[in-house]
């Protein structure tokens, strides 16, 4: 049925469209489209109704306001800081510029109950940062405000490795050629080296922010984990299951995959309209 | 506007890119800088328009001393090899960066630009392009759109590096007869770098050889090709014939034959080298005076001049030029038996001459004695 939207034109020089198509979607489909589809359809035995009052109970809507919430606050920090970071690592060279380099992979590598662990040690009121914030007033651990720290600690490579490659490849003439037209330093960058780098910058940051949205380990250390305050989606999911409410649980994750979609979505078209300038 | 270059030097660590370059470009002319690759060429234009920094020395501007001086206030207007055009931009948004990137009570309203980049667009000839984006031109087309971007400033000084490296043959020809009447109309005064000699003989009003970070040469289009003042120059200019040999008594020897010359041998016994431009042999069907026999290997009548390769005695391969009709009185076939004679030869004492390779290598540093003299042509032919 597939093959009518195929002209059927003499043998390409990229062959093995067919087949190639056909495994990658099959594989799509059990991979990703099967799970999903079973989480969809789950908590259709609340019937739509069920479904709303699951997710507008106080308690899940403040779980997904704040999942969503920290994650964007957390990837925007990253969007800023991990430019710079890749901005320094393709420009300049210092000693022990490849220390650095391998240190920005590693929230990738460590387990994330080790990170969370770690950075609710650093965040505690009597730890190294939080024995400095503490008098301040400033609390991090166990508020949202340690939920945004660790996920701008996991979020980080995604940032800086999408935008370092692009930055590596910008050609230095064009930041002359506009220096020569007489822009400054700060012109060069806003108008030229910035839009030049956006779509990268995007990916990383859509990237970030799905794997904020959908990060638990790390938070779930440092958050506190208190209802209506600290807890987060994906923990509110956990709690569920252990009730077992399946349903429920299912209908907080068929939420949290809808706003997820609809975000990415318009990530997508943003670069799409970009490129298509 | 006057540009002098005084004493530049231009150190890359231990390399030296440039030897104190002195040279003073005129108001209104058309420099080109001619070089292989390596031989500073293009650091030297980055140099004077303020790209890099040189290690000492100073570029004077009309009087003012420009080094240190930022791009801004230096006006000069540079198009780039690759053309560096911004992608993410129209056209029009291109030209008309220099024009929104100027402080603010210096930069013209928003209908001015429009004016003014219109006017760029229709000298460049891309008035209906300026809603396109760099990567829907052509490469001819993405060269036009920098030049009227570098144009859009005001400049005092127009440089170019390479600009015309990267098109093909028809492309560049037709650009190199625009920029041309560009210059001459707008009455700038422009600098340009190419590594090809045609295009430097063809388009500049003053042509300076560079090798190995020094100026070998700086003359007229027909005086440098006519009057190479360097063995270097002699074999960067055109295609030439080169043939090692002795002096002794009056005669120029080399393997396979002598050629007399004239009396006012300056060096006698000394090596040398004689060089012979390939439309500067003439060739004989029977035996002449003070000629070499030789053999046809190759001909290539395509083209106003035909390109006739003979091997002489000793199997050197020559290279010829002939006008059609003298080939056709000829009668030449591959195989025939010639006998040839030089017209016209240069002559460059042997110690002065670099090998083949040190011309084109990077490592400039010692090629000639220090404060060299300039290896001066001996004799004629």
């Amino acid at each position: 049925m597939f093959a009518r939207f195929l002209p059927r034109r003499a043998p390409s020089v990229l062959p093995g469209f067919g087949p190639a198509l056909g495994f990658a979607l099959a594989y799509l489909s059990i991979i990703v489209l099967m799970p999903l589809a079973a989480l969809v359809l789950r908590p259709a035995e609340l019937g739509f109704s069920g479904f709303i009052a699951v997710v507008t109970q106080p308690r899940v809507l403040a779980a997904l306001r704040l999942s969503f919430g920290a994650s964007l606050i957390a990837t925007s920090v990253n969007a800023v800081f991990g430019l710079i970071v890749a901005w320094v690592l393709v420009r300049y060279n210092f000693p022990g510029k490849r220390i650095v380099d391998a240190l920005v992979d590693l929230p990738f590598a460590l387990p994330t109950a080790v990170a969370g662990v770690a950075l609710t040690a650093l965040y505690a009121p009597n730890g190294w940062i939080g024995r400095i914030l503490h008098p301040l007033g400033i609390e991090v651990a166990f508020t949202p405000i340690g939920v945004v720290v660790a996920l701008v600690f996991i979020g980080l490579p995604f940032v800086v490795r999408t935008v370092q490659p692009v930055l590596q490849d910008l050609d230095r003439e064009v930041e002359e050629a506009a220096a020569s037209l007489g822009a400054s330093r700060w012109q060069t960058i806003v108008r030229v080296i910035l839009p030049a780098i956006l779509p990268a910058l995007l990916t990383g940051f859509a990237l970030a922010l799905a794997r904020g949205v959908g990060e638990y380990g790390s938070v779930i250390f440092i958050a506190g984990n208190m209802p209506l305050v600290s807890e987060i989606a994906p923990l509110l999911i956990v709690i569920k299951l252990e009730q077992y409410d399946y349903a429920g649980a299912a209908a907080v994750g068929v939420a949290m995959l809808s706003i997820s979609f609809v975000m990415l979505l318009v990530l997508n078209l943003l670069q799409r309209w970009h490129r298509g300038r | 506007m006057n540009i002098e270059i005084k004493d530049i030097q231009k150190r890359f660590g231990d390399f030296v890119a440039l030897h104190r370059i002195n040279l003073a470009i005129r108001q209104g002319e058309l420099l080109a800088l001619l070089g292989p690759s390596g031989s500073g060429k293009t650091t030297l234009l980055r140099i004077i328009a303020g790209l890099e920094q040189p290690t000492s020395g100073a570029i004077l501007f009309g009087g003012d001393d420009l080094v240190g001086q930022s791009l801004r206030e230096r006006k000069i207007g540079f198009v780039f090899q690759h053309y560096a055009l911004f992608r993410h931009m129209t056209v029009f948004e291109n030209v008309a960066f220099g024009l929104r990137v100027k402080r603010r009570r210096e930069r013209p309203g928003e209908a001015e630009i429009g004016k003014r980049v219109r006017r760029l667009l229709d000298l460049v000839q891309l008035g209906p392009f300026g809603g396109r984006y760099p990567s829907q031109l052509s490469g001819g087309q993405r060269q036009r759109v920098a030049l009227a971007r570098a144009l859009a400033i005001g400049p005092r000084v127009l440089m170019l590096d390479e600009p015309f490296g990267a098109l093909d043959a028809k492309v560049r020809k037709e650009l190199r007869r625009w920029l041309r009447g560009l210059h001459d109309e707008m009455g700038l005064t422009s600098v340009f770098v190419t590594h090809d000699q045609e295009e430097a003989l063809e388009l500049a009003d003053r042509v300076v050889i560079m090798n190995g970070g020094r100026i070998e040469q700086i003359g007229s289009p027909e005086s440098v090709y006519e009057q190479p003042a360097s063995a270097f120059a002699y074999e960067f200019l055109g295609n030439v014939n080169r043939f090692e040999c002795t002096i002794s008594n009056g005669e120029a020897v080399f393997p396979g034959g002598t050629i007399s010359v004239s009396e006012d041998v300056v060096h006698n016994g000394g090596e040398a080298i004689a060089y012979v431009r390939p439309h500067d042999i003439e060739v004989f069907s029977g035996p002449a005076i003070a000629a070499l026999p030789a053999t046809v290997r190759y001909i290539s009548a395509a083209g106003p001049l035909a390109k006739v390769e003979v091997a002489a005695a000793d199997d050197r391969l020559i290279e010829i030029e002939l006008a059609r009709p003298v080939l056709r009185a000829l009668a030449l076939k591959v195989g025939s038996l010639v006998h040839i004679r030089a017209r016209k030869a240069r002559v460059f004492r042997r110690d002065t001459e670099p090998s083949p390779g040190e011309a084109l290598s990077m490592r400039g540093e010692g090629r000639y004695p220090e404060q060299a003299t300039p290896p001066a042509p001996m004799w004629h032919i």
